[in-house]
């Protein structure tokens, strides 16, 4: 007999529009380059001093208080990379690109847009602009346009629905993974508020929380509890099709995986906890993601992106708030990496945003521009125009890609 | 402009509001709602489904061949029972006139018949589109007439095989009565359980509508097969004593004579006004809701149309909403709905009907569907809505959650979820976090 979450999980890949791997190849002949392009969007707002810490910086520990990382070699501790800087040790599996130079960090990057909400932010790393509702197409899309004229579908959009970052005129093509995101803890934590003003439904979600947190500890059932351990199914599938898909010969070449559960308002947790848990899925399905590439690996790129970061310091409920400035991952075979590439703002408070908020120092469409530029072969004159537009003062950043 | 009355009007009387839809409702939800009273046209995704008699005729013929019949409910009925349940509830989705959709579903919960009985999978769907939907605004004893001598009510509560003790069938065979259809007729369609009738009763009314049947195909009967029949060597002759009153005139008549007579008893007044009213006003309705609505009832003759405008006019939605709490089949419709998805493959919907426990045509009994929040609300149900919802929601991700969840909650959003979907993490957690609020699972 199936469980309540099997005939879920059934039903929604069901009602999903799945896309067989053979209807995703195109014509032989029509893919116009065998570089391949994957942007990772963490939705939430992904805490980038705890994904690549400034551990080397005399403030670091004062700054961040419980979630401060111990050094490297202890228990727990970053993972260095260049003496200041080190890998959340959920990140540890990647630790050998950046020893190969197949990764490259790009920290205190950040979105043309200052105000802190989720969605308007999404929208602007989305469509490629400054402004929140600009445009309703995306620049990944406007991207593939100009690769080739719109026509050939080298797009892939992983997840259960369309992002607006490959919405538009490009034809592209779709994959649903089977096992979807899942109501996870930090869901729950978000209704519990909600219903503060219906006893009825609160009295009930409490009593539903605690016997799926009694099966869990009966069963030892990771998966029944909660947002990271429930995330890891939908990453490793997520991330391990779409490198199949990519590594044909014949199949798409610029995909986007969407993921969320990185919005960790309370009780974040430093080398463990919930967003340990959300680093190591992250790390095990880009693994995922290298494996299903294959010998493709050598001419891909992958961009690990999020909306903003957060604050600096910890909060009243041990997490972290909406903020400014945050990292992005490069990774992939055509990467120059082995290193961190940033004009390094400093955590120190009066170096914060707003007193706040790690600091944009870098536009993260300089980034976006030279991976585009240098790895895809986007003229810089058709980045500013189209792809995106508005963006002269962030021109493309020289140097990502191995010459 | 977007109205708590508007809200009222489209989400306790009807299926929940599409985005816009409050705007169209606007100042005037009283006469939105009056002029769906009377609308009988077909929703268009109702049209070239197949009638009942085929229907009905194909599985007896498949149930006498004795072979395959576990193949043909597999392979045949069932999936018709899936295509139905599938255009019912898209046709509900996309329907302009929910009020009245509402009130089909509400009727077809009255008179359930329920594909729990194999012979009848087929054809629940024919059944609903027969007998109750051409009828839900006709008096209440036209309504019970339609029911009770539609075949798939026949064959569901057994009496199309129930023949009068001294009736010519039975001095040749040996077979008899069967009280199932009468018993329900009186506990569940009028009078209401506990209303004061008696085992006579119930053996009366079985032999008043003995010989009521179905024509099986290659009986060498007249008619289409699959049609509703009258098997005169089956009625039970002579007087028969119901509720007091005699009844002599024989024949077909004598059983739809009683019909009406138990239609116009003041115990059906109060029972059907009790379950409206349970339905629609309150999961409690006071004895005072229950005796204003049985006085409609009785003063017009069980006129539904009239009753149907005395639900609109009630105090109760209007001045206590949100006091309902949504069954699964009013949280797929209205969640859907909201989305603006019309054109869901059947697939998808049926999967959520019965992952939620509700799939329409399948009560487990005769009584139906539950029309009280303890049934629906325990905390395995609740962690499975907010599963679907959050899965559902991964669909349809909307541009501006904000603005949307003010389309189709505005008039009651609370701060406290107002504020929780601003802070959502994305415009998917945004849109499930609306769908689990209370204002959206509560109507």
């Amino acid at each position: 007999m199936l469980t309540r979450r099997q005939t879920l999980q059934r039903m929604t890949a069901a009602a999903a529009l799945t896309v067989s791997p053979a209807g995703l190849r195109i014509a032989f002949g029509a893919v116009p380059t065998d570089k391949r392009l994957v942007i990772v969007l963490l939705r939430g707002g992904m805490d980038g001093l705890a994904a690549v810490a400034p551990y080397g910086e005399a403030r670091y520990r004062r700054q961040r208080g419980d979630l401060a990382l111990p050094g490297p070699g202890q228990a727990g501790g970053v993972i260095d990379l260049d003496g200041q800087f080190g890998l959340h040790p959920a990140l540890a599996p990647l630790h050998a690109l950046y020893g190969r130079g197949e990764l490259a960090v790009a920290h205190a990057v950040g979105i043309p847009y200052r105000d802190r909400s989720h969605f308007d932010a999404q929208n602007v790393l989305e469509n490629g602009t400054a402004l929140p509702h600009s445009t309703a197409d995306g620049w990944m899309n406007r991207a593939i346009a100009a690769m080739t004229n719109g026509d050939v579908p080298i797009g892939l959009a992983v997840g259960a629905n369309v992002p607006l970052i490959m919405r538009g005129d490009a034809r592209y093509t779709t994959y649903a993974p089977q096992v979807l995101p899942v109501a996870g803890a930090d869901f729950l934590a978000r209704l519990e508020t909600m219903y503060r003003q219906d006893p009825v439904l609160a009295k009930t979600l409490a009593e539903a929380m605690q016997s799926k947190a009694m099966k869990a500890d009966v069963l030892g059932d990771s998966a029944n509890m909660g947002r990271g351990q429930g995330g890891g199914a939908y990453f490793r599938e997520a991330f391990g099709a779409a490198g199949k898909l990519l590594a044909d010969r014949n199949g798409p070449r610029v995909a986007v995986l969407d993921t969320d559960g990185w919005d960790t308002h309370a009780f974040q947790g430093a080398s463990a906890g919930a967003l340990s848990v959300q680093l190591g899925n992250l790390a095990g399905g880009l693994i995922q993601l290298q494996d299903g590439l294959g010998a493709a690996w050598r001419d891909s790129v992958i961009v690990v992106v999020t909306e903003f970061g957060r604050t600096a310091a910890i909060n009243g409920t041990k997490g972290t708030d909406h903020g400014t400035g945050s990292v992005a991952l490069l990774l992939g075979g055509a990467v120059n990496g082995g290193r961190v590439v940033t004009p390094w703002p400093g955590i120190d408070t009066r170096h914060l945003f707003e007193g706040r908020d790690l600091a944009p120092a870098t536009d993260i469409r300089a980034v976006l521009k030279g991976v585009l530029r240098d790895h895809l072969g986007i003229a810089e004159g058709i980045l500013e125009d189209r792809v995106f537009p508005g963006s002269r003062a962030a021109s493309g950043m020289p140097g990502l890609i191995r010459a | 402009m977007a109205t708590e009355q508007a809200y009222i009007a489209a989400t306790r009387f009807g299926y929940g509001p599409r985005p816009g839809d409050l705007e169209t409702i606007g100042r005037d939800p009283v006469g939105w709602l009056r002029a769906q009273v009377g609308d009988l046209s077909v929703p268009s995704e109702l049209r070239g489904l197949d009638g009942s008699a085929p229907l009905l005729a194909e599985t007896i013929r498949q149930q006498s061949s004795a072979q395959g019949f576990g193949a043909y409910l597999k392979d045949v009925a069932r999936p018709i029972l899936t295509h139905e349940v599938g255009r019912r509830t898209v046709a509900a989705v996309a329907s302009d006139v929910p009020f009245r959709e509402r009130l089909v579903h509400f009727w077809s919960n009255h008179f359930t018949v329920s594909a729990k009985r194999p012979q009848i999978v087929a054809a629940v769907g024919a059944f609903e589109r027969e007998a109750i939907r051409p009828n839900i605004f006709g008096t209440f004893a036209d309504l019970l007439v339609a029911v009770s001598q539609h075949p798939v009510m026949l064959m569901y509560l057994d009496n199309q095989f129930s023949f009068g003790p001294n009736s010519v069938a039975s001095q040749q065979r040996d077979i008899g009565l069967n009280e199932n259809l009468a018993r329900e007729i009186l506990e569940l369609h009028t009078l209401g359980v506990g209303s004061g009738y008696t085992q006579d009763d119930v053996i009366a009314l079985a032999k008043l509508i003995t010989g009521w049947g179905v024509i099986r195909p290659g009986n060498n009967q007249d008619g289409t097969p699959g049609k509703f029949l009258f098997r005169s060597v089956g009625h039970e002759p002579g007087a028969k004593i119901l509720l007091g009153k005699t009844y002599r005139r024989g024949g077909v008549r004598e059983g739809e004579d009683a019909l009406r007579d138990l239609a116009a008893h003041p115990a059906t007044a109060r029972f059907v006004a009790t379950k409206l009213a349970r339905h629609f006003l309150a999961d409690e309705p006071t004895a005072g809701t229950i005796a204003r609505l049985a006085r409609v009832y009785s003063d017009t003759g069980g006129d539904l149309r009239a009753l149907s405008l005395a639900l609109i006019d009630s105090p109760e939605p209007w001045d206590d909403p949100l006091s309902k709490f949504k069954t699964p089949n009013d949280l797929i419709i209205s969640s859907l709905r909201a989305l603006n998805i019309s054109t869901l493959p059947d697939k998808a919907v049926i999967g959520a009907l019965g992952l939620l426990n509700q799939f329409p045509f399948t009560a487990p009994s005769p009584a139906g569907w539950s029309d009280r929040t303890a049934d629906w609300l325990g905390p395995e149900a609740l962690m499975t809505r907010i599963e679907w919802l959050r899965a559902v929601s991964n669909r349809a991700p909307m541009p501006n959650p904000v603005d949307w969840a003010e389309a189709i909650i505005g008039p009651v959003l609370s701060d406290d979820t107002r504020i929780t979907v601003a802070q959502a993490q994305s415009r998917s957690e945004a849109v499930a976090l609306v769908f689990a609020s209370p204002e959206f699972q509560r109507k």
